[in-house]
């Protein structure tokens, strides 16, 4: 099932006496199967950011359909209630750890969302220490949440995520603000959530080497869909990656250099190791 | 000549209380004039006390901070000189513009240095031009640029003070490699160009290796090492001990290293990877001398 699907999506931000209006989604269209990670690539401006608004119902497209959990959001009789019932199944975790952190201590945070959807307090206990299991978090539950570091404050609005059992989590650009180490502890975070929680993931980034964990990865570029396919596929075409303003991993960007020379290296590789030991198969080690 | 000298510097933020703790330990650090240098460490390393240490927003407690050889704290009055002398370009800096232009929003700081005129449009228009913001641009409001440019006025605010070193904190966080490319390679060029010795905190080791001269590294606040950028990345297993990454490359050569291709472990560019493949190729491929 498709927990995203979108036909013909656009939207343009109105402009006003000093400013022009400005198209960021023209004609877009693509699904989301339930349970799958995609990362969505694309320069500043590219329209990543207006598309994750308007998959968590933030802002209504100007035309084209959406459906959000096989529930029509575009449709003439969409409801309120409709929209109300689409936003509890896509949550979203933003960039900067300081702007969505609310309460002054680590489980009241976690509570929070879950208090105003009007859960039961008993229901909230469970919900959040399994939550802050799944982040890792559960001996930070009555930490006060401003000395966290940036890594664990996402973890944290991510467990607030889970604890409102979404069963989408878009992330956008979750981890631009933290250092190497939080960086990793967020998308390992993330992947497990994905694989064994079975949560759909959508990631909005700048990072290749982590859109290289994804199943599928989606480029925009100027409001449109520029590539969609596999890592594989899609970073196998450096050339078209430049173009769209974007990189490649450096284990692709180094074997496609080593082409020009003849050598048989594959541009889908994307970990350290595994590149070394086909370059070296390639070019005979000297023991 | 060194433009920092950091010499057996000690700060503890709530000293005295319970909850006092020291963020710089001991630090004596020299920087030369006219490079780039990256600091790196992890959250909590100290890199931002040493900082705000740097252009005289805290003092330290004891210890000394010289900048072109004279001491910041000589004269506590006259520390404002020593903050138009230190330019530092904070994170995030796009939310800091509040001026209704571009131009009068550069303007803002080389004005409170006290300048006017001709001397004033001259170097609101050099700092824009290093900054990549094109002359069309100066009578905008800054809120209708987009996140890169605002990146770019904020930048050029600082620039346009004439700053003797250029202190700037993830100048291309939440940037997409482009925009990344441009800002730095701006930095870099207005570097070269105006012998403005530069620092740069960041958490891109990608970026640390492609822009950097020499890169210092802190860890639970002290100075775990500062050396020049190949040689820095060339100890990875040290940095990893200490929560830090090196770029993909480089563990690609350590990889290759341990498959009995050795490149040597210096290796932090893609380009640079690729000219040592090359050369050993051609080596292996040479025929045995009898």
């Amino acid at each position: 099932m498709d927990i995203i699907k979108a036909e013909h999506l656009s939207f343009t931000y109105p402009g006003d006496e000093d400013t022009k209006p400005v198209q960021a989604l023209k004609d877009v269209s693509f699904s989301i199967p339930e349970g799958s990670f995609t990362a969505v690539l694309g320069h500043n401006g590219s329209g990543k950011s207006t598309l994750a608004k308007l998959l968590c119902m933030i802002a209504l497209p100007d035309s084209g359909r959406l459906w959000i959990a096989g529930r029509e959001m575009t449709a003439d009789d969409t409801t309120e209630e409709d929209i109300l019932a689409a936003r509890r199944e896509v949550g979203m975790v933003f960039q900067n750890p300081d702007n969505q952190i609310v309460a002054t201590i680590v489980e009241e945070d976690v509570a929070f969302g879950c208090e105003n959807l009007g859960i039961p307090p008993k229901e909230i206990r469970r919900r959040v220490d399994e939550a802050l299991a799944a982040v890792g978090m559960s001996e930070y539950a009555r930490h006060p949440s401003y000395n966290l570091s940036g890594g664990q404050k996402q973890r944290v609005a991510i467990a607030g995520v889970i604890a409102m059992r979404r069963r989408c989590i878009i992330f956008d650009e979750s981890t631009a603000m933290l250092d190497p180490m939080g960086r990793r502890e967020v998308m390992d975070i993330i992947e497990r959530l994905n694989r064994e929680e079975g949560i759909t993931v959508l990631i909005i980034t700048h990072h290749m080497n982590e859109a290289a964990r994804a199943d599928r990865i989606l480029v925009m570029n100027g409001g449109r869909i520029f590539a969609d396919g596999t890592p594989a596929e899609v970073f196998g075409n450096p050339l078209r990656m430049w173009e769209a303003g974007l990189d490649v991993p450096q284990t692709t960007e180094l074997c496609w250099k080593l082409r020009a020379d003849g050598l048989d290296v594959p541009l889908d590789v994307f970990d350290a190791d595994e590149c070394a030991r086909i370059l070296a198969e390639k070019i005979g080690g000297r023991r | 000549m060194n433009a920092i000298e950091l010499e057996h510097v000690n700060f503890t933020y709530n000293r005295n209380l319970p909850s006092a703790h020291r963020a710089l330990d001991d630090i004596s650090l020299e920087v030369k004039s006219g490079g780039i240098t990256g600091l790196i460490g992890h959250t909590g390393s100290g890199k931002s006390t040493l900082v705000q240490l740097l252009n005289g927003l805290l003092k330290p407690e004891s210890g000394t901070v010289r900048l072109d050889g004279i001491d910041i704290w000589a004269e506590p009055k006259k520390i404002r000189e020593v903050r138009f002398k230190a330019g530092l370009v904070m994170q995030y800096p796009e939310y800091q513009l509040f001026a209704e232009t571009v131009e009068e929003d550069i303007a803002f700081g080389p004005k409170n240095m006290g300048l006017s005129g001709e001397e004033l449009d001259r170097r609101v228009r050099e700092a824009a031009a290093f900054s990549g913001l094109g002359e069309d641009l100066l009578e905008k409001s800054p809120f209708d640029l987009s996140g890169g440019q605002k990146r770019r006025v904020a930048l050029a605010g600082v620039i346009a003070m004439n700053p003797k070193i250029l202190i700037l904190d993830e100048p291309a966080a939440g940037l997409d490699p482009g925009g990344r490319r441009d800002i730095l390679g701006g930095i870099k060029r207005f570097s070269r160009e105006s012998g403005t010795t530069v620092l740069i905190v960041s958490h891109s080791m990608e970026d640390m290796a492609m822009y950097c001269d020499d890169v210092i590294v802190m860890a639970h606040s002290k100075i775990l090492m500062h050396r020049p950028t190949a040689e820095v990345f060339s100890r990875a297993e040290e940095l990893a001990a200490v929560g830090l990454d090196v770029p993909l490359i480089t563990r690609v050569a350590a990889a290759l290293q341990k498959n009995g291709v050795d490149i040597g472990l210096d290796v932090y560019t893609v380009d640079y990877a690729v000219g040592k493949l090359r050369e050993y190729m051609s080596a292996s491929r040479a025929p045995e001398l009898p």
